[in-house]
């Protein structure tokens, strides 16, 4: 192994590489490595993300001007026939654009940005592991993403179109091509997250073991960084919650398939119990689509702020109450599906209460930047902006909470702007600034700061200009997929607000291209990179960037303190990392 | 305060309450979220990076945890408390007022069919009648309507009622208005249910006691003159003609 210490001293790019000596494919196809799988995880959801914003972009067309051919969506007659038609989009396509966007941005943009990618990259590097506990596992894991997509994407290509029946694909409507003249892209949908689940399952299973097992001597339970406390809990969520998703996803494969009818009336069978089962599912992938997020935001806020997480532990206590109060919530998605209004007063009082750690959270991460010493990095301003626009998506869940206040505004744009506020204002932000932090670990380089800067700017001006007037079209009584609001005169009166927000998206769209550049660019141009270049305090910075495989070279990792010893009396500089020995001052005592 | 939300008028008995919880979280929420924000500023700008300094080094207060989780816990219970007799009241058919009108509401692909219950005030007989893509109710007069849906799920939802409801196949799902104001409005479906959701639009009219008895009656005589085989029910139609929607308005149906 000394050999590979060496190799890295020399200080070239591709030296480690030289360390197993393996072919191309097993280095950068199939390997083992987690960070590599990581980068791999990074690349295919960036790309569906892309996706996904498109989609959003010719739905937010279609919502300003509504078959209207002297308007027509640029590049529309591109598309074939069954999609769009002498300058006007058809009803059954941006049905489909509904669906996909939010099947696609929820399962193969966000969920394996925040999971598959940090989970993978970073779990071993900030417990002192030198890989997964299971590496082979690990790699099925992305390899079954990938068909999963293809899958999915194909669906587009097939007789009928991709799925047309939402995100939530409610029975009976997504399982009878009689009423949604869709057959082959919903079972393909259905085959699609099926697979997908496998590969989350596969994951959270390695995750959760890795976690558990192979922490670096020294690294107790409260010594973990919040990102990993997130991920973990986040890890047991998946393998709780997506099985019931698969099974209910595969009685609705029959329910298509072989006119089972678990979710048809006619035969016997019961369209609540799909919601049910979707829901059980969805409301704690919620949390999951949010948690990683929170863990990524502390750990840089401490380290913009200069200054130790305020109350660690009540962040780790929120985080699992988190994770169980999400198992009891799930019924506030269907307060208006007659389900029992005693249930509905339940599950009320549950939502309500998930808000407690929410705010706890919150009002920590403004108690870790009072008395900081705030050090505005591209990182820390994406933190920064995940708080103020947290803050939104929550208080305006507390009306949807609310079931009295949520029978006018369920399945309007309130709902379409809370979510956006907490998957987009919340998740996404989180995903930049985690992606901007830790790009010098994976790439050995920096990303540019100016252009990062712009980029953050501009994404928090159209993204609030975007989003936020949805909040109004709710509260006025605009329906969510609609594909012609201006049917109905009380959504009529409020085009202009439409086009606006169409045009505010356009924007937002079009400032993601200044990502895109500065994160190929600095892969290849960008500033070489320090092990640590933020000054932070966490086991993968004690690690060469981009790390070995191994991470460590061999060399074992120790821990001696908790990851957020910034600005300590122990040390003269303003941070003091986990591996560095103690220094033999006096600590100072705290919880 | 509604200008700024674009609520739309209001012309339900429990929509004022609805819409008075709607201010009620609406002023919690805007002073937290005025604080929040403007603490989050001030800290950003008052505790930006200076040269020479170190930053506070402290793991947090216990108190201050307590504080905050406790002051949160006990606003959200508090309205928690208040919606829930709220929702029920709307909800919960235990507690439905007597019913002065019954209609069956039936959706599918993309329409809205109101049934009537005719001359002798009650529905699933012989002399119901049905109209497309119309509800036509008195106002003032508790409405009380089951939904039901022939395919897939809809939603039933007229903004100005604040009320909605998903109609699901395979139930019978109960719900209930009193319309104040008298005027032409529209139902709209607010549940994604195929190609033409988003033109699945009725029409609803709220009618003063008198337009809407003579609009019931004429309804009941077409109603009965189209029903060649029931002798009898056409008999008592067109001798009590104004008589029985009035009794049914009175509530006498149930």
């Amino acid at each position: 192994m000394s050999t590979v210490a060496t190799a890295h001293e020399s200080g070239t790019h591709d030296a480690h590489g030289q360390h197993e000596e393996l072919p191309f494919l097993r280095k950068y196809v199939f390997s083992t490595d987690h960070k590599v799988i990581g980068i791999q995880f990074l690349f295919m959801s960036l790309l569906f993300l892309l996706f996904g914003g498109l989609l959003a972009m010719a739905m937010r067309w279609q919502l300003a001007w509504p078959t209207d051919p002297t308007n027509a969506m640029p590049g529309g007659s591109l598309l074939p026939e069954t999609m769009f038609t002498s300058g006007v989009m058809l009803p059954e396509f941006y049905n489909a654009l509904v669906t996909m966007h939010g099947t696609i941005m929820v399962f193969f943009a966000i969920m394996p940005l925040l999971v598959g990618v940090w989970a993978n990259y970073l779990i071993p590097l900030q417990i002192g592991a030198e890989d997964m506990a299971f590496p082979r596992l690990n790699m099925a894991s992305f390899w079954m993403a990938v068909p999963a997509g293809l899958l999915m994407m194909a669906s587009f290509a097939v007789v009928g179109g991709a799925a047309n029946a939402g995100w939530t694909g409610y029975a009976p409507l997504s399982t009878s091509d009689v009423y949604s003249g869709v057959k082959l892209g919903q079972q393909l949908w259905t085959i699609s997250l099926v697979i997908l689940g496998f590969s989350s399952l596969i994951g959270a299973v390695n995750y959760i073991t890795t976690v558990i097992n192979m922490r670096a001597p020294g690294m107790t339970w409260f010594r973990l960084p919040l990102s990993t406390w997130a991920l973990f809990i986040t890890s047991i969520l998946l393998l709780l919650a997506v099985p019931v998703l698969a099974g209910g996803l595969i009685m609705l494969f029959f329910d298509i398939t072989f006119n089972t009818g678990f979710f048809n009336p006619v035969v016997g069978g019961q369209p609540l119990l799909w919601q049910h089962l979707f829901w059980f599912f969805g409301h704690p992938e919620v949390y999951i689509l949010i948690l990683p997020a929170m863990g990524f935001v502390s750990d840089i806020m401490a380290n913009g702020a200069r200054k130790p997480i305020f109350g660690y532990k009540a962040m780790v206590w929120a985080i699992i109450a988190i994770g169980f109060i999400g198992w009891i919530v799930w019924g506030h998605h269907m307060f208006m599906s007659g389900m029992n209004p005693l249930l509905g007063g339940f599950f009320m009082v549950t939502t309500m209460m998930i808000a407690v750690p929410s705010a706890i959270k919150t009002f920590n991460w403004l108690g870790t930047l009072w008395g900081g010493n705030i050090i505005f990095h591209t990182p820390n301003l994406h933190a920064i902006a995940f708080v103020a626009l947290f803050v939104i998506g929550g208080l305006s869940g507390i009306f949807l909470a609310a079931a009295p206040v949520d029978i006018p505004l369920h399945d309007t744009y309130f709902v379409v702007a809370h979510i956006h506020y907490v998957l987009v204002g919340g998740s996404l932000f989180g995903i930049f600034g985690a992606i901007v932090f830790w790009f010098p670990k994976m790439f050995g380089r920096m990303m540019n700061e100016p252009i990062g800067k712009l980029h953050w700017l501009l994404t928090f001006v159209f993204f609030n200009l975007t989003f936020f007037p949805m909040h109004m079209l709710g509260s006025g009584g605009m329906m969510r997929r609609l594909y012609d609001p201006t049917v109905y005169p009380h959504i009529a009166q409020h085009q202009d607000t439409n086009v606006f927000i169409t045009v505010c998206a356009l924007l937002l769209f079009a400032s993601q291209f200044l990502f895109m550049f500065n994160f190929f660019w600095s892969m290849f141009r960008g500033k070489k990179a320090s092990a640590n270049p933020w000054n932070a305090n966490g086991l993968e910075w004690s690690a060469p960037s981009p790390p070995p495989h191994g991470n460590w070279g061999g060399r074992q990792p120790v821990v001696h303190r908790g990851p957020y010893e910034y600005s300590s009396p122990e040390s003269d500089e303003d941070f003091l990392m986990q591996t560095a020995p103690p220094t033999g001052r006096p600590t100072p005592a705290h919880s | 305060m509604d200008r700024f939300w674009r609520l739309p008028q209001n012309i339900s008995t429990y929509g004022g309450d609805i819409d008075s919880m709607f201010h009620i979280i609406a002023w919690i929420t805007i002073v937290v979220f005025f604080a929040v924000e403007l603490l989050l500023v001030w800290f950003l700008f008052r505790y930006r990076a200076r040269e020479g300094r170190k930053a506070t080094y402290t793991h947090g207060n216990n108190r201050m945890e307590v504080a905050w989780t406790a002051g949160t816990a006990v606003i959200v219970v508090i309205l928690g408390v208040m919606s829930r007799g709220l929702w029920l009241d709307i909800k919960d058919p235990r507690r439905f007022p007597d019913a002065g009108l019954e209609l069956i509401v039936t959706a599918k692909q993309f329409e809205w069919n109101v049934t009537y219950p005719g001359a002798d005030g009650v529905l699933e007989t012989d002399d119901d009648f049905t109209v497309r893509n119309q509800l036509r109710v008195p106002a003032n007069t508790n409405v009380r309507m089951t939904l039901r849906s022939e395919d897939v799920i809809h939603s039933f939802y007229v903004p100005e009622l604040r009320l909605k409801q998903d109609v699901v196949p395979g139930m019978s799902i109960p719900a209930w208005f009193e319309a104040t104001v008298p005027g032409q409005y529209v139902i709209g479906c607010a549940e994604l249910c195929g190609i033409g959701h988003y033109s699945m639009d009725a029409s609803f009219y709220v009618h003063t006691a008198e337009e809407w008895t003579q609009w019931n009656a004429q309804q009941q005589t077409a109603a009965a003159g189209g029903a060649t085989t029931n002798v009898a029910s056409a008999d008592a139609t067109s001798a009590e003609p104004a008589g029985s929607p009035a009794a049914a308005a009175a509530g006498t149906s149930n």
